[in-house]
C-alpha cells in the first residue's frame, strides 16, 4: 500500500513521551525518521521500566518500545566538535527537525532555528517544551505525570470529598504529541505553497489547556471554578462505574434519558426499588443519587462488566467496562477488529506488540515498518544511505567518537 | 496483517476509471494553484463540518490554522448548542460557552442534509470541499446516501473523516456512548482513581481527544493529496485515541502485571511513588526522581537543608541510583520527610523555588490559578474576543501552538444559527433569493 508521508523526511532530537510519540505517528504514516540519539546522554526511556524479562539493557525497555517503532535510529554526540559537520549533512538531508529538549539546550549545542537555516533555508523546526520557548516558565523542567497538574487535569480527576488524583500517567503528553504532528504537517503545507519553512513553537501546557476549555471559559465569563464531580454529570443519572464480578472489575454506565431509564429497570428485572418517587425523574434520581448508586451497585456487582456491558447495550443504555491494558490487549473485540496493536519481534527483546495511530487511513493506512531501533543500530545505514557519506570518512568519524 | 479497509471498495474501484482520473488531476492541478495566501499555515481548504460535541475540535484545529470551515448546522441548531457551561448561566441556542469555544473561526450555516433539497445543496458543496468532517453514528452518512462512495464520486479529491466512538465498523461500531463510557473502554479510568473506590474519569469530556487525532489524520491525508492528487476516507476511534493517553501498556506486555490506579501515587513497576502532596494552602505535585533527573530531588534536599529539614536524605546521591534497584521501604521514609516539608510551605512559595531551583514540582491548579497564571500572559495566550450581541467581550483560551507563520488567533466567534446562510447560499453558490426563502419555510435550510 501507499504511504501517505511517504518521502518526507525527519531529523529527530526527541526524547521521553511527546516528542517520540509524535514523530513515532509521522514514521507509521509513512515518514522516514532518524531518531539521533548520544550515549554521553542517555534518553531517560532508555534505562527506565519495565525491562524485558527483568534484565536491565539500553535496548530492552517497553516504555521506549511504546514510542519508537518504525523509526531509524543513530548515534551521534552533539557536543563533539566534528559532530557539525554530520549534523550539517543530516539538516540537508531532513524536511523537519523536531526536538523536544528544554529550551536552549540545542541553541547552546549551536542549533538555533537561524543555524539550521543557514544550511537550508526552507526547513522546518517544531520544537516542544513545557511551557514553550518564551516566557519566564520557558527553561523550567519537567514531566507529563505532574504538569497535568498545572495544566488543570488533576484538579477535575478525583472525589468532592478527597483530595484530586489526576491520571497516574503523563497526560497532557499525548495530546501534544498530537498537536506538534498537526503543526509539522500544517507547515509542510506552508512549503508546498510558498516554499518557506516554519518555526513551531509547541508548549504542553497551552496544548492541553484546549482539552478544558468549556472549564475554563466557565471561569472567565461566570466566574466558576469547576471542581472534579468523582464520575457524576449534571444531565445525567445515574451516571458511574460500578463495581463487577471479578478482582476489581467495574463497568460504566449512563443514563442520560427517561427512557434509558426505563429500560435500565427492565434490564435489572424491574426491581421494587426501582418504582419508589425517590428515582421516578431525573431531578428525583438527582437527589437520591448516594443512594441510587449503592442500589445499581448490589445489581452490577453479581455480573462480569462484559455481562452487563452487553445487556445494557443491547437496550441500547451507554455502558461499557472499565478497560485495562490485560483487556485492551486481549479481551477487546474491537481493538482485535480495528488490528489496533501488531506484534513485532525485536532483536533483543523479542515480540512485542506496537500500537497503531488511532484512525484507519483507506488509501494509506499506517504501519508498524520495523521495531524500535538498539541503540546507534542505523548510525552507518544512516550515514551511507541517507547522507552520502563515503565509507572512509565514516571510519574516520567514528574513530574520533562523533557517533556516540 | 492489514487494517480492516474502511473505505468502501466501490469508491475505490469507481476512482480508478479515466473519468474520474480525469477530475483527479484537475483537482491536483488547483492544489498546486492554491499558492496565493501566504499568511496562514493552512491556505482557506474548505472544510465542510458535520460533527457534534464529540468531533467540532477537529474543525476548530483546521479553522485556526487558516482552513475556512463551514460548520452545517440542522434548521434548529447544533445539538452541541446545548451543551454547558453557558454565558451568564442563562441557557440558550446561542449562549453555549462550550459552542462558542469549538466553533470559533468557523462559518455558520443550517441545512438539513436528511431531506433530498439538502443532500443536493451538500453535493454542491462537497464539489467545491477539500475536507468533509463529521461524528455521526457510525454508517449515518450512508444511510443518508451521502457516504464516501458517493461523495468520492462528486469530489475523487475529497478527504472525508468519519469520528466514531468505537471506529466506522467492527463489533462495537454501533455500541451507545458517552465520555465516561470512552474513558472507561479506552483505558484512562482504569490508571486514575483511589485505589479503595470506582476508577474516575475526568470531570470535562476527554473524547475531544479522538477530534484532536482526526485533525492529525486529516492532514497527512492532505500531504498524501498534494503529492497525488487523491483523497481518501478517515475512520478515527475515539476508544482508539483514549487508549493513547494509558501509556503504559508495556508494563502488561512485558511482566503480565495489572497496573493499578492508585490515588495520589503513581507505579512504575514494582515501586510506587506520592505525586499529589498537601501543602499549607491546597496541592501540588512532585514525585521523587532519581537517575538522569535525579537533580531535581538533590535540589529540593537542598532547599530542605537549608530549613534544617532534611534530615538523612542529605546521604543519598539521587543521580546515581537506578530505578530498577529502588525499594518502597526506602521511598516511603523518605516520603516522610518530603511530605512534612511540603505542609510547612504555600503552593505559590513552592511553585516560585520550583522555578528557581529545577524542583521538577507544579502547583495543582484550577481555572483562577490559569488565568492568573504569569506565563500565559508573558506568552499573550488568552484572547478577547467581541461578542456584540452579547454586548461583550469574553476571554477566551488561545492557540494550541504559536509559529513564525501566521498567527492561529481567533479570527471571529462561532457563528449564531444561519448567521452565513446568506453569504453562502447566496453569494457564494449563487442559488436566488427566492429560492433560498423557499427552502427556508421548507424548512430545509
Amino acid at each position: 500500500m501507499a504511504k501517505a508521508l511517504e518521502g518526507l523526511k525527519i531529523a529527530d532530537f526527541t526524547w521521553v513521551i511527546t516528542g517520540p510519540l509524535s514523530t513515532k505517528w509521522l514514521a507509521n504514516l509513512g515518514a522516514t525518521v532518524v531518531r539521533v540519539e548520544s550515549n554521553k546522554r542517555l534518553g531517560l526511556f532508555r534505562t527506565y521500566v519495565p525491562m524485558a524479562g527483568g534484565v536491565v539493557g539500553v535496548n530492552r525497555c517497553g516504555t521506549f518500545a511504546e514510542f519508537n517503532d518504525s523509526k531509524y535510529g543513530m548515534l551521534l554526540n552533539l557536543e563533539h566538535p566534528q559532530s557539525r559537520d554530520v549534523m550539517q549533512r543530516l539538516i540537508s538531508w531532513a524536511d523537519v527537525v523536531v526536538e523536544n529538549f528544554r529550551p536552549g539546550v540545542l541553541d547552546k549545542l549551536g542549533w538555533s532555528y537561524e543555524e539550521l537555516r543557514k544550511i537550508k533555508p526552507e526547513i522546518i523546526m517544531a520544537r516542544a517544551s513545557m511551557y514553550g520557548q518564551t516566557g519566564s516558565l520557558a527553561t523550567v523542567t519537567g514531566f507529563g505525570t505532574i504538569l497535568q497538574a498545572h495544566a488543570g487535569f488533576t484538579n477535575l480527576v478525583g472525589w468532592p470529598d478527597r483530595p484530586p488524583t489526576g491520571y497516574s500517567i503523563a497526560y497532557t503528553d499525548t495530546p501534544s504529541a498530537s498537536y506538534l504532528a498537526i503543526g509539522i504537517l500544517a507547515a509542510l503545507d506552508y512549503r508546498r505553497r510558498t516554499g518557506q519553512g516554519t518555526y513551531i513553537d509547541l508548549s504542553q501546557f497551552e496544548a492541553g489547556l484546549s482539552l478544558i476549555a468549556p472549564c475554563l471559559m466557565d471561569y472567565t465569563v461566570n466566574g466558576r471554578i469547576t471542581r472534579a464531580l468523582g464520575n457524576r454529570h449534571s444531565y445525567a443519572s445515574p451516571h458511574g462505574a460500578f463495581p463487577c464480578k471479578g478482582d476489581d472489575r467495574w463497568c460504566v454506565i449512563t443514563v442520560f434519558s427517561d427512557a434509558q431509564w426505563q429500560a435500565l429497570c427492565q434490564v435489572m428485572g424491574e426491581p421494587v426499588w426501582s418504582k419508589e418517587l425517590r428515582f421516578s425523574t431525573f431531578l428525583e434520581r438527582k437527589r437520591s443519587e448516594d443512594e441510587l448508586e449503592k442500589l445499581i451497585a448490589a445489581w452490577t456487582v453479581n455480573y462480569t462488566p462484559e455481562e452487563i456491558m452487553k445487556v445494557l447495550q443491547d437496550k441500547e443504555i451507554p455502558a461499557g467496562i472499565v478497560r485495562e491494558a490485560y483487556d485492551l490487549l486481549d479481551e477487546d473485540d474491537q481493538v482485535e477488529y480495528r488490528k489496533s496493536f501488531k506484534p513485532l519481534n525485536h532483536v533483543e527483546i523479542g515480540p512485542f506488540r506496537y500500537q497503531l495511530p488511532p484512525f484507519i487511513l483507506s488509501e494509506t493506512p499506517p504501519e508498524i515498518e520495523k521495531p524500535f531501533p538498539c541503540l546507534g543500530e542505523h548510525t552507518e545505514f544512516v550515514c551511507r544511505e541517507f547522507l552520502g557519506m563515503p565509507d572512509e570518512e565514516f571510519v574516520e568519524f567514528l574513530a574520533q567518537g562523533v557517533f556516540e | 496483517t492489514q487494517r480492516p479497509d474502511s473505505a468502501h471498495c466501490h469508491g475505490a474501484d469507481l476512482r480508478e476509471t479515466a473519468q474520474l482520473k480525469a477530475l483527479a488531476d484537475a483537482a491536483w492541478h488547483r492544489w498546486g494553484q492554491l499558492d496565493g495566501l501566504v499568511n496562514n499555515l493552512l491556505a482557506d481548504y474548505l472544510v465542510l463540518d458535520l460533527c457534534n460535541d464529540k468531533g467540532l475540535l477537529c474543525g476548530k484545529i483546521l479553522a485556526d490554522l487558516g482552513a475556512d470551515v463551514l460548520i452545517i448546522e440542522n434548521p434548529e441548531g447544533n445539538p452541541a448548542r446545548t451543551q454547558p457551561p453557558f454565558y451568564k448561566d442563562i441557557p440558550h441556542t446561542e449562549r453555549s460557552l462550550s459552542w462558542f469555544y469549538f466553533c470559533s473561526n468557523k462559518r455558520g450555516i443550517t441545512l438539513d442534509i436528511a431531506r433530498e433539497d439538502g443532500k443536493e445543496i451538500f453535493k454542491t458543496l462537497v464539489r467545491k470541499a477539500s475536507f468533509v468532517v463529521e461524528s455521526f453514528h457510525a454508517g449515518y452518512m450512508d444511510e443518508i446516501g451521502l457516504g464516501y462512495t458517493m461523495l468520492s464520486q462528486i469530489n475523487p479529491s475529497l478527504i472525508m473523516i468519519s469520528i466514531t466512538p468505537f471506529g466506522s465498523k467492527g463489533p462495537y461500531c454501533d455500541f451507545q456512548a458517552s465520555d465516561l463510557i470512552l474513558e472507561g473502554m479506552g483505558g484512562l479510568m482504569s490508571v486514575s482513581g483511589d485505589s479503595d473506590r470506582a476508577p474516575l474519569r475526568c470531570t470535562t469530556e476527554q473524547w475531544h481527544l479522538g477530534a484532536v487525532d482526526a485533525a492529525m489524520a486529516a492532514l497527512a491525508a492532505h500531504y498524501y493529496r498534494g503529492n497525488t492528487g487523491r483523497g481518501q476516507y478517515i475512520d478515527v476511534s475515539i476508544q482508539e485515541s483514549l487508549l493513547w493517553g494509558m501509556q503504559v501498556y508495556a508494563f502488561w506486555e512485558m511482566t503480565k502485571t495489572r497496573y493499578k490506579r492508585e490515588g495520589d501515587r503513581t507505579s512504575r513497576g514494582n515501586i510506587s511513588f506520592k505525586v499529589i502532596w498537601k501543602c499549607s494552602d491546597g496541592y501540588i505535585s512532585w514525585r521523587i526522581f532519581v537517575a538522569a533527573m535525579g537533580r531535581a530531588t538533590k535540589a529540593l534536599v537542598e532547599w530542605m537543608d537549608e530549613e534544617n529539614m532534611a534530615g538523612n536524605l542529605k546521604e543519598t546521591n539521587w543521580e546515581n541510583l537506578d530505578m530498577n534497584f529502588l525499594t518502597q521501604q526506602d521511598i516511603k521514609h523518605w516520603e516522610e520527610l518530603f511530605a512534612h516539608f511540603f505542609l510547612k510551605h504555600t503552593k505559590s512559595e513552592l511553585q516560585r523555588e520550583a522555578v528557581k531551583r529545577g524542583l521538577m514540582l507544579f502547583p495543582v491548579a484550577d481555572a483562577k490559578d490559569l488565568i492568573e497564571e504569569h506565563q500565559l500572559k508573558e506568552r499573550h495566550y488568552w484572547e478577547e474576543i467581541a461578542h456584540n450581541e452579547l454586548g461583550d467581550n469574553l476571554l477566551y483560551p488561545g492557540a494550541f501552538l504559536k509559529s513564525d507563520t501566521g498567527d492561529l488567533a481567533i479570527r471571529m466567534r462561532a457563528p449564531l444559527i444561519g448567521e452565513h446562510n446568506e453569504e453562502v447560499y447566496v453569494k457564494e453558490l449563487g442559488i436566488p433569493r427566492e429560492e433560498l426563502l423557499v427552502l427556508k419555510q421548507n424548512g430545509v435550510i
